[in-house]
């Protein structure tokens, strides 16, 4: 028996970082103005400390104008998707929970687009609106997922993909609305991009991701026995509606940021805490931390190799993750079957 | 007494102090009905049902499908609040204690167990102990080896190290019970827990239990279908009828030839053996 104590989480925790920091440095390097590993790792040192000056102008635009923030973007997109992957599993009872196949990143992309149209110009308008549609999306394919008054794993996830069929319908509607203009940076999001819009202050929305992990973390040892069922959680003391209510709308609000600024990017939120999983065993008080991290990691891969393999030229992040995640589905649905 | 449970990880709480002769159960009056609202009638009406356990008994529930059985179980755990009268667990109303302290002082053994992933059956066990940690609730040293000692207790240590889902049916009957026995609850509720054993796994789960309360000091509320068992290891049996508590007693006052063929619709005969103990068989007009 060895139980799980907080420094093999902190030791796992902090190996991850590691990887995704050489990650974070291999990506920093690619693109059309060169740049050493040394003087990467110089400048963000340099950057890190505010000593804005000493460093050469055009190391800090590249990095610090172009491609950090893109990469940061990634992190961000990536530990969200896969934390509230994490979440919608343990919540809904179903391994092959995802926002993406449940629709519930249809339902943000919705709510995105239509604050898009409605106000284009509202700070935050974009993420609250795509919140709305996350939690709106989740509560509809809760109630058309249960048969007899139970949740049923097959129905909730047809019950997904006719939500998300059915939203996906919408958009294309909205965006005949759209001018042509826009139209193609709109599909290219709708694929999942991770073209960083300027506006967007990704302070904040790194606030508001920290939050959400933290508080789904919390409920991590809550988790653990929901995993053995929710009457049976509740015979041994857990508060099974507040978790419940905890997760859903963290996980949502978690589906509603990375939607609201990359798309919906699929897979992720079921590929990285399987993979987690395999690695580290399924105690969530293990698997939200390194979901988050490997989520990140997963996606700035992605995006790495988005932006590389068809060089010059660049594939929608989705693509790539869609490419990786579809097989793995297909994997986990048909061992679950037999 | 208290100090006695205290040294011994093994055994149950202690009664408190105030209660009377070791009295850990008190069910009085207590009645409970389903989907009753100002438009429908109940779908089921259970009770009004008393019965009582003290400290080393073992209660047997017994009764036809559908007689309210485990509703009246549901009650004694405190999963659901009664309409009128009283369910107390050590002298406390169980529905109404917070949900951590029930949880340490009743441990419901469910009909079965389904893990969405892969789990250890150590890991299992120690999910026992949440009701006793804090935030997060790591395991410390001490939760491991009561842990270990409730294994030990069901006669599980060799399968610490397996994967749940790759037990046998009574394997995985003990490791649900030696969990159960983690959280050392003093009161300790099963709903139908010999419905997937052989007989042999049946008697040896009947026996267990019975060692646990006369060794160990557990009040254990059994429900089950096992007529011959429940006579044979319990030292009283509530019969339950149409939602009503038909009979309750020892075994020798409760199986009465009339009361079972009416309670089960079946030709049923007793006969009491040297023991003093009555067997149920089937009888001639079959």
């Amino acid at each position: 028996m060895r139980p799980l104590t907080p420094a093999k989480i902190l030791s796992i925790c902090a190996a991850l970082a590691a990887v995704l920091f050489v990650e974070v440095v291999v990506s920093l390097q690619i693109g059309a103005y060169h740049m050493g590993a040394r003087d990467i790792v110089v400048t963000l040192y340099q950057g890190a400390l505010g000593h804005w000056d000493a460093m050469p102008g055009e190391f800090k635009s590249v990095i610090f104008g172009l491609r950090l923030p893109r990469i940061a973007l990634g992190i961000l997109v990536g530990a969200a998707l896969s934390t509230a992957g994490a979440g919608f599993q343990a919540l809904l009872r179903n391994p092959l929970a995802d926002p993406y196949v449940l629709g519930v990143s249809s339902g943000a992309a919705l709510g995105t687009i239509i604050s898009l149209i409605v106000t284009p110009h509202a700070p935050g308008a974009m993420q609250g609106a795509a919140f709305v549609g996350a939690f709106a999306t989740v509560a509809v394919v809760y109630f058309l997922g249960r048969r007899g008054g139970q949740l049923d794993s097959a129905t909730l996830l047809l019950a997904g993909i006719v939500a998300a069929s059915f939203l996906s319908a919408v958009i294309m509607f909205l965006m005949t609305t759209i001018s042509g203009r826009d139209l193609r940076g709109m599909a290219f999001w709708l694929m999942g991009d991770l073209q960083s819009d300027p506006r967007i202050d990704l302070r904040w929305l790194y606030f508001l991701l920290i939050v959400a992990i933290g508080c789904i973390f919390t409920t991590s040892s809550d988790l653990n026995l929901m995993l053995t069922g929710e009457q049976e959680a509740r015979h041994l003391g857990v508060n099974v509606n507040r978790v419940k209510l905890v997760v859903y709308i963290c996980a949502s609000l978690l589906t509603g940021l990375a939607v609201s600024v990359s798309g919906a990017i699929g897979y992720v939120g079921l590929l990285v805490p399987h993979v987690m999983r395999m690695l580290f065993g399924t105690d969530y008080r293990l698997l939200i931390p390194t979901s988050a991290i490997g989520g990140a990691i997963a996606i700035v891969l992605a995006d790495t190799l988005a932006r590389t393999v068809v060089a010059p030229s660049e594939l929608p992040v989705g693509a790539m993750t869609a490419l990786a995640g579809a097989p793995v589905f297909i994997y986990l649905m048909r061992r679950r079957m037999r | 007494m208290s100090t006695v449970a205290g040294n011994n990880p093994l055994s149950a709480r202690a009664t408190p102090p105030g209660a009377p002769d070791g009295l850990r159960l008190r069910v009085e009056q207590a009645s409970y009905a389903y989907a009753a609202t100002e438009r429908s009638a109940p779908k089921f009406t259970l009770g009004p049902v008393s019965l009582e356990a003290r400290e080393r008994e073992l209660v047997a529930i017994l009764g036809p499908n559908a007689s309210g059985k485990s509703t009246l179980l549901k009650l004694l755990a405190g999963l659901l609040k009664p309409l009128s009268g009283r369910v107390e667990v050590d002298g406390e109303e169980v529905s109404e204690l917070e949900l951590r302290t029930r949880a340490q002082r009743v441990a419901l053994v469910a009909q079965e167990s389904e893990l969405l992933f892969p789990l250890r059956v150590w890991e299992y066990v120690l999910q026992g102990r949440y009701p006793y940690g804090k935030r997060l609730r790591f395991e410390s040293e001490a939760d491991c080896l009561l842990a270990g000692n409730a294994l030990a207790q069901v006669g599980a240590d060799e399968l610490r190290d397996r994967w749940m889902d790759q037990l046998s049916g009574g394997e995985k009957q003990r490791v649900i019970l030696a969990r159960a026995l983690a959280q050392q609850p003093s009161l300790l509720l099963l709903d139908e827990p010999t419905q997937h054993l052989d007989i042999g796994g049946k008697v040896e789960l009947l026996r267990r239990l019975r060692k646990l309360a006369d060794e160990h000091r557990y009040t254990v509320v059994v429900v089950t279908h096992e007529l011959n068992l429940a006579a044979e290891f319990s030292d009283r049996i509530a019969l339950m009828h149409k939602g009503k508590c038909l009979r309750m007693g020892t075994p020798a006052e409760v199986y009465e030839r009339d009361v079972l063929q009416q309670v089960f619709e079946a030709p049923l005969e007793v006969e009491i053996r040297n023991s003093g103990r009555p067997r149920v068989m089937l009888g001639g007009n079959r």
